[in-house]
């Protein structure tokens, strides 16, 4: 009991051809975030401190879809979204639409800490961030060749049903990627997904738990479409007994209020983090496709999910550390 | 079992002070909504029909911060948001940061039934809104002398408000003044709940947010989860200091304390209200299980009866049953 832990997502739902190098790749990011993560609980860094860090690294690394190299709107530009909570008084901070933040988890704390609201989006978000002097840049800078790529498959394969749950008829001129997988998540072939949101949890020496989420949001989305990642209680949730990060199908996720479920049954039920994390998956989530990781505050961790994979790592105090994808 | 229906329109500071051709025209218009809620649920219309319907109403009355009469931003404009929630499915759909569309709950509705999202804001929301061909008006149709006084009130006392009716002043109420931090009332918003015969519920809330908000701000009404929530337990929808809402996932709680801690629709309600700070919530909601109360509004001090007019500083909430 007790003791810090910490975890990290990038994403839940992974297509099971994905190149292994792509694995690896994936792999050794969740590890360079993670020693990130520990090096700063071990300096004692509050978690509300640690959470911020090690997003800010996963938004910078063009991998995951977060900052750089997030997914891409309808109109192949990118809108960001982000939302920080911090346990002890569950304070929380939120962003959603923006287009030229480096850093949207940073500027979702600034909205937490500087501003008397909890959630701005688009351009009075934008008008914040100038106003707060964060880094910004040029919307292209956050744009991937991979990414543009996708986009283009996604349109092909034009698949964002309205009912995800019915499979479709592969149509004629989707990529090839698309027709070897069957698996869908929010109506799209899994190759062409891109589930990878970010996110990081973590409980620090004290019991404090944090969480934070990060997205550029769903591939072809309709601009001004905002998804769970910054909704407190969906994608993302903290208070004095846990911190909650979750990813996956965006619409399952904000019916489900995933986060806030995962502590409320801890919190209603008595249940343990790893009773609340298997409980909340397996009957919470109906036909939805997603997954959590979740801490704590006594030095616990845990994650779960119901799709095909999710990359993920975590580790404990007590020198317990794993990162995986299946 | 039959149905049950109930409604707020927060309008603002209500002290007992509150000269009569200030809150008559109020009732009246709440009365009015609930008749038309009343109707839909006689004439067997599904409650997401009827929450919709209600929250249109409660959104073209002037006198409540939502649609027309929606409060205003600190640079003077309004920007609308709703969302709405069917229990039975638990599908919903929210918007956000709406400048024109004159009936902000019913494009939640169709973000819910002709897209693939749930939330749609903004620049995004309002070009939805013109594919769809919903009503749309100029930005000045929205705003009002009250809304633009209040604003200026509100910037000279460099204040971000929730809505209030009178100016900042001392209270003769002392009491009532005490409850209010900063003279600040604690309303802003308009909801429905309301469940069938047959257990089918639904919510839904509208609002124009604080005034003198930032531009951008978001609040607990489009927010599943904070200012609205249906299950197949319970609808709920809640007005207050959306910082507070989003926090306390209020709309949420009250459904999971029923689930999870077994308590009834109005232990459930005053259990979550109380883990709010004082004067910083309120919610009405409706439930499917054969209990009484299947209506409760709280803080309680506000209902409107149809004998007895008890009026205090909440929102005006309202609710009938069969």
């Amino acid at each position: 009991m007790g003791g810090w832990a910490i975890a990290v997502h990038g994403g839940a739902g992974v297509d099971p051809n994905l190149p292994k190098e792509r694995q690896e790749e994936a792999k050794r990011l969740l590890t360079r975030c993670l020693d990130i993560g520990i090096s700063a609980l071990r300096s004692n860094l509050p978690a509300i401190d640690v959470v911020e860090l090690v997003v800010r690294e996963l938004e910078t690394d063009p991998l995951f879809n977060s900052g750089r190299g997030s997914a891409l709107t309808e109109n192949g530009t990118v809108e960001m979204e982000a939302s920080i909570m911090d346990g002890p008084k569950r304070r929380c901070g939120a962003v959603s639409g923006l287009s030229t933040v480096k850093n949207p988890v940073s500027l979702a704390r600034l909205v937490m800490e500087k501003s008397p609201h909890s959630y701005l989006a688009f351009s009075g978000a934008e008008e914040f961030a100038k106003k707060q002097g964060v880094e910004l840049v040029d919307n292209e800078y956050f744009i991937t060749e991979d990414n543009v790529g996708m986009l283009k498959l996604a349109k092909e394969a034009n698949s964002i049903l309205f009912d995800y749950r019915i499979p479709t008829i592969a149509t004629c001129g989707a990529g090839a990627a698309a027709m070897d997988s069957p698996l869908q998540m929010n109506g799209l072939p899994i190759s062409v997904y891109a589930p990878e949101t970010v996110g990081c949890v973590v409980v620090d020496k004290e019991g404090r738990c944090a969480a934070a989420t990060s997205t550029g949001g769903l591939m072809n989305k309709m601009t001004g479409r905002i998804g769970d990642s910054p909704l407190i209680g969906s994608g993302t949730y903290a208070c004095e007994l846990c911190g909650v990060s979750c990813t996956g199908e965006g619409e399952a996720i904000i019916r489900s209020t995933l986060a806030r479920e995962v502590a409320a049954v801890m919190e209603y039920k008595g249940l343990s983090l790893h009773e609340a994390v298997d409980f909340v998956i397996k009957n919470r989530l109906d036909e939805g496709k997603a997954g959590l990781i979740a801490v704590s505050k006594n030095g616990e961790v845990a994650c779960g999910f119901n799709t095909t994979g999710m990359f993920r790592g975590c580790a404990t105090e007590d020198g317990f550390m794993e990162v995986g994808v299946w | 079992m039959g149905w049950a229906i109930a409604l707020h329109g927060g309008a603002g500071d209500i002290p007992l002070s509150l000269p009569p051709e200030l809150r008559l025209p109020r009732e009246a218009s709440l009365r009015h909504c609930l008749d038309v809620g009343i109707a839909a649920l006689k004439a067997h219309k599904h409650p997401l029909d009827v929450v919709e319907l209600v929250v249109r109403e409660l959104e073209n009355h002037p006198h409540f911060n939502a649609g027309k009469g929606s409060v205003l931003t600190s640079s003077g404009t309004v920007e609308m948001e709703a969302s709405i929630m069917d229990g039975q499915t638990k599908r919903c759909g929210a918007v956000s940061g709406l400048s024109t569309v004159v009936n902000a709950v019913s494009l939640a509705r169709l973000v819910m039934e002709k897209t693939p999202h749930i939330y749609l804001g903004f620049h995004g929301a309002e070009a939805f809104a013109r594919e769809q061909g919903v009503e749309t008006a100029d930005p000045s149709y929205f705003v009002t002398p009250e809304n633009i006084e209040r604003l200026k009130q509100a910037q000279e006392a460099n204040r971000v408000q929730i809505d209030y009716t009178q100016p900042i002043k001392k209270e003769p109420n002392v009491a009532a003044a005490a409850r209010i931090p900063n003279g600040d009332s604690q309303i802003g918003t308009v909801g429905c709940v309301a469940v069938d015969s047959e257990g089918n519920l639904a919510s839904a809330t509208s609002t124009g947010g604080l005034v003198n908000k930032m531009a951008g701000r978001i609040g607990d009404s489009p927010i599943i989860g904070a200012g609205t929530y249906a299950n197949h337990i319970c609808a709920v929808s809640a007005t207050g200091k959306g910082e507070a809402m989003i926090r306390g996932t209020v709309a949420r709680d009250v459904a999971a304390v029923m689930e999870f801690k077994g308590l009834s629709l109005k232990e459930a309600a005053a259990y979550v209200i109380g883990q709010v700070p004082p004067g910083n919530a309120g919610l009405v909601a409706v439930s499917s299980t054969g209990e009484t109360p299947r209506c409760t509004i709280l803080p309680e001090c506000f209902v409107l009866l149809p004998v007895k007019m008890d009026i205090q500083r909440f929102p005006y909430g309202i609710f009938q049953l069969k």
